[in-house]
């Protein structure tokens, strides 16, 4: 089973806030999703390859050429701020 | 009724201008007007785009230059990049997104003069079987409105379904496409990843994604498949393959293919009139000429935790460019940056996607790496292994497409894990990267639409294509008819 404890550390990674609700249902539905994917466990897959990725025959090369890329007006556009060509974000260092 | 035919109907009635397609358009937007209060298959309707494609298909018509898809009205999700026009992922944290570019496929279709009617209603970042998980509504099945239409591609099987489009995009991480189809009574396509450029759809699991059309039949599939599938520097992964004509493939010979029936597939919990249709489909295939035997895909139980362990590692990643920063939801006076991002996201994610994110982290996080993910990797090389030998043996394998109709709205949105085993037999065709295709064969006793599965070889769209055309051919199934 999860604890909640577990819960909230992932959420911290997530970059998640949860409401206490939340992390209650949260504890309960993860840890039945994870008993169910804990079969898994059943297969010896010690010398297996993993697999990232289908690339059949992917790998789309081509010539290192610069291309047009979206000016900086239109890149900012969805931005709720920015200023002077760039994204605003609240303050990172304190003065003090 | 002209707005309620096939892409190769509407095409005729264009070309012998017996219709505009100024006049097709407003006939669409007039039977969007009546049904979709019931239905809801739109996020985003755009009439003013729509009517200046049309004249400008009009004009292309009248100057005697008309393609297969000129003057189309097509639905496309709203998790496909349409500039200028809102892309939601039917999430809150992109309610206000405008993309500063067209996806591939958007350009294509475009540039082969279809109309883009609107965009269509999904489960919130392509995350459920329902189309329940959306911020914005719920999508309702045209077939029978107590019914959801599937997921996530719930609003444009529905728009097809129910006459609102004459085809739609959609987008398949997991049954996606085919799974809506199949509860809606429509042709649902997932092309071999790579097959079509995956450039400009929001990004759930990079791996497992691809977009594929949904139409009312076999041959509009194989139009739009022509137009949309082909190489894309802008896709690394796109495949670099000469483009194919799939329409030009329909109608050869199918005798002597071999068709096969994986046993894990026709399992307990499969309801007895879905079997029963697809045994009906699998003695009419044997009518078109081709060889039935039995096959075995052995880790076909290890899927769902397979995809599960997968699809949620590659989305919580993919999920993490939503941090209010250069676009999407803000929360408005944070005190600081991480408390912008965490708020930002608690507010903007509905809890699917939250539950997804979640899951994904774990499975990713120190510790647990191996035991999740590595595992999972590990599965899926053991997965793509069975389909590479039942391949040795068959052309192509038969499944059905989902193990029951329709559910009713509201039936499994409190048991996630439910959810997710309605997907059984679609994931592993991510897993493994094939095509696969859902063609309607039959109806419960309720009149819910049932679907079943053709699985090929990867970049075998011909094949598939033509087997299923054949299929329909030969069969009196039909989908249910459109309500007016």
């Amino acid at each position: 089973m999860l604890g909640q404890d577990v819960v909230l550390s992932v959420a911290k990674l997530a970059r998640l806030s949860l409401t206490s609700e939340e992390v209650d249902r949260f504890t309960g539905q993860l840890g039945q999703i994870l008993s169910h994917i804990d079969q898994l466990n059943a297969l010896d897959t010690q010398n297996v390859v993993p697999t990232s990725h289908q690339s059949i025959d992917t790998g789309a090369f081509r010539e290192d050429v610069a291309q047009p890329s979206l000016p900086c007006s239109v890149a900012l556009e969805n931005a709720l701020e920015s200023e002077g060509g760039f994204f605003k974000v609240p303050k990172i260092i304190s003065a003090s | 009724m002209i707005n309620t035919d096939t892409i190769h109907g509407v095409h005729q009635a264009l070309k012998k201008k017996e219709v505009s397609a100024r006049e097709l358009v407003a006939s669409i937007y007039e039977r969007i007007e009546r049904l979709e209060g019931d239905i809801g298959a739109y996020i985003t309707l755009t009439p003013d785009m729509a009517f200046a494609q049309a004249d400008a298909a009009d004009r292309a018509i009248s100057s005697g230059d008309i393609g297969p898809l000129t003057g189309i009205p097509i639905a496309i999700k709203d998790n496909i990049c349409t500039r200028g026009v809102r892309t939601t992922c039917a999430s809150h944290i992109l309610s206000d997104f405008l993309p500063p570019y067209d996806a591939t496929v958007v350009s294509l279709l475009t540039q082969a003069g279809a109309i883009c009617i609107g965009k269509t209603n999904m489960d919130e970042f392509a995350m459920g079987s329902s189309t329940e998980n959306s911020s914005y509504k719920i999508t309702r099945n045209p077939v029978n409105t107590a019914y959801v239409p599937g997921g996530s591609s719930g609003g444009s099987a529905a728009s097809v379904s129910a006459g609102m489009a004459v085809a739609a995009l959609g987008s398949d991480t997991g049954g996606s496409i085919r799974q809506p189809a199949s509860y809606c009574g429509i042709v649902g396509l997932k092309p071999t990843y790579g097959r079509v450029s995956r450039y400009g759809l929001v990004a759930f699991a990079s791996s497992l994604d691809q977009i594929g059309p949904l139409c009312k039949n076999v041959t509009d599939t194989a139009t739009m498949m022509d137009i949309i599938s082909g190489h894309d520097t802008r896709d690394a992964t796109c495949a670099k393959r000469p483009p194919e004509s799939y329409t030009s493939g329909l109608g050869a010979s199918i005798n002597g293919v071999r068709v096969g029936i994986p046993k894990e597939y026709f399992i307990e919990g499969i309801e007895g009139e879905v079997s029963a249709a697809v045994n009906g489909a699998i003695q009419d295939i044997k009518k078109t000429g081709c060889v039935v035997k039995e096959v075995s895909l052995p880790h076909t139980p290890y899927t769902i935790s397979t995809y599960y362990v997968l699809a949620t590692a590659e989305a919580s990643s993919n999920l993490a460019r939503y941090d209010g920063v250069r676009y999407g939801y803000r929360v408005p006076l944070a005190n600081s940056l991480l408390e912008m991002y965490t708020k930002s996201r608690m507010i903007g994610f509905g809890p699917e996607v939250k539950r997804r994110i979640m899951l994904g982290t774990y499975v990713l996080s120190s510790g647990y790496y191996d035991a999740y993910y590595k595992k999972a990797q590990q599965m899926r090389t053991l997965i793509t292994q069975d389909f590479m030998d039942v391949f040795k043996q068959v052309d192509v394998v038969l499944t059905p497409t989902a193990p029951t109709t329709a559910f009713k709205i509201g039936e499994k949105s409190d048991n996630p894990l439910q959810m997710y085993l309605s997907d059984i037999f679609t994931i592993s065709v991510n897993l493994a990267g094939l095509p696969a295709i859902s063609i309607p064969c039959g109806m419960s006793k309720e009149g819910l639409p049932i679907g079943f599965q053709l699985i090929g070889r990867p970049f075998d769209e011909t094949h598939l294509l033509n087997i299923a055309y054949q299929y329909e051919k030969k069969t009196t199934v039909c989908s249910p008819t459109i309500k007016n």
